[in-house]
């Protein structure tokens, strides 16, 4: 399968490469692990590939103050072999031993993944639970986009046409913390049916704070804030849980496929959600 | 080493090495690399089976990396250093440690995945040299067979990783009195 035709440039700079996506139908590719498959299928047909794998400088992972900073071109296997990573925020790489397959985690990157924002993608859960912000750089100079509402809808994000992430900003994992991602998997692909993202925190053996987000489920990967209230100063035991995950996937728009159908997915939703609290509260220590 | 061009699509110059050797053809930025590696430098041995990232057969090592070749473009591997499976055996035609397990554990039946399973436990030994063997299941989870062959292909990347450690000889005693003509 070969895509439609298209020219290719590889820039050696952001600044030229947002220069080049002034042609509205140039698409960015980096691992091109998302956008390639599209394209051999035709579902996306651009006329330019603006080519950012040549950019030197951009697979940093390294640790700034209170976030991890995490540069455009860092794929999923540098995030899993990181000690930076291992020791701020263990659940971003638990989270990318997740994603697709080892062949596939050597070339696809946070940022792509992030950009493409498709619903069923792992990492996307993982961000909105540790919290942080998106740097782009567009025409205009840089922004930072908060992680809460970057993802607007299905494949849909807050950048703009000619943005293009430079660097995802997490904050780290709280200290005493303990955090845990979970999936159920579509076993040829690897997408999540499900994907729930936890970080809990105890005091006393109840629950103090807690972020919880989920993927697979909705159009885009969400925040669930009902059940974060409902679990705060809640025991960290297999009843309280139970009953406090409930509305998880409460006015949402649940998806269905002919893998799993809307009512399947809500339902694995409250089950993956229920286990990735409790794994995460195992995890931390009680303060 | 910017190339940069505008709206109409044209030829690129790809300057790889393959397996040692320098390489330098013309391609359509569409050009996908493993059709790339088949067709325009005739290495065969990489195939190409579900041609949507799924089945593994068309892994290859790009800079060091195993990684799946229908989903790269040629022109992204411009100046890259490339291991393909006729990499593997040296010159003499002895094969690697990893091939010589397959050969002695029945690794392969009709053998169309197996450069990519190949490929795909270099890296694996690499990355961890004594995998348990729920490990190598996991690590071979980008990697289908299409004879479902799978409990032989195991066995045989636990055997290349004790061939590898020096636990076990490169070859199987009484296969090399077979060879040897002795019975």
């Amino acid at each position: 399968m070969f895509p439609a035709k298209f020219a290719y440039a590889a820039p050696s700079s952001l600044q030229e490469a947002v220069g080049l996506l002034e042609d509205p139908d140039a698409k960015v590719l980096a691992g091109g692990h998302s956008l390639l498959p599209l394209m051999k299928l035709r579902l996306a047909q651009p006329k330019l590939l603006v080519d950012i794998g040549r950019i030197p400088g951009l697979n940093y992972i390294r640790v700034e103050g209170n976030q991890l900073a995490i540069g455009a071109l860092a794929t999923y296997r540098d995030i899993q072999l990181s000690q930076v990573v291992h020791q701020n925020a263990p659940v971003l790489a638990e989270a990318a031993h997740e994603v697709g397959d080892p062949q596939v985690r050597a070339k696809g990157t946070l940022a792509g993944s992030l950009a493409h924002a498709d619903p069923a993608g792992d990492l996307p859960a993982v961000v909105l639970a540790l919290g942080g912000s998106i740097r782009a750089v567009g025409p205009s100079g840089e922004r930072d986009i908060n992680l809460d509402g970057f993802f607007v809808d299905m494949l849909t994000t807050q950048l703009q046409e000619r943005e293009i992430i430079r660097e995802v900003r997490l904050n780290l994992q709280p200290a005493g913390s303990g955090a845990a991602y979970l999936k159920f998997d579509q076993p040829a692909s690897h997408y999540a049916l499900t994907g729930v993202c936890a970080i809990v925190s105890l005091s006393s053996g109840t629950i103090s704070a807690v972020r919880i987000a989920v993927t697979g489920v909705g159009p885009k990967a969400y925040r669930a804030t009902a059940v974060e209230q409902a679990l705060v100063g809640k025991a960290a035991n297999e009843e309280a849980v139970k009953a406090a995950v409930e509305p998880v996937a409460n006015g949402v728009d649940v998806q269905g496929d002919i893998h799993a159908g809307p009512e399947y997915r809500a339902h694995l939703a409250r089950v993956f959600t229920r286990r990735a609290v409790l794994l995460a509260a195992q995890r931390a220590t009680s303060s | 080493m910017a190339q940069t061009e505008t709206r109409e699509p044209g030829l690129h110059t790809v300057t790889v090495t393959v397996n040692g050797k320098p390489f330098s053809r013309e391609v359509e930025p569409r050009q996908l690399l493993v059709y790339f590696i088949r067709e325009q430098l005739g290495l065969t041995g990489t195939h190409v089976g579900c041609d949507t990232s799924q089945c593994g057969a068309c892994t290859i090592l790009l800079d060091g990396t195993a990684v799946k070749s229908c989903t790269i473009l040629a022109v992204q591997a411009e100046g890259a250093n490339i291991k393909t499976i006729e990499g593997f055996a040296d010159a003499n035609g002895k094969l690697h440690p990893i091939q010589q397990a397959f050969w002695e554990e029945h690794g392969l039946q009709c053998g169309f995945c197996t450069p990519g399973m190949v490929i795909a436990i270099d890296q694996l030994l690499r990355d961890n040299a004594n995998p348990t063997e729920a490990e190598v299941r996991r690590g071979l989870d980008g990697n289908l067979c299409r004879c479902t062959g799978y409990q032989n292909i195991v066995k045989s990347a636990l055997s290349a990783g004790r061939k590898l450690r020096g636990e076990e000889p490169f070859e199987k005693p009484d296969l090399a009195m077979a060879a040897a003509g002795g019975h």
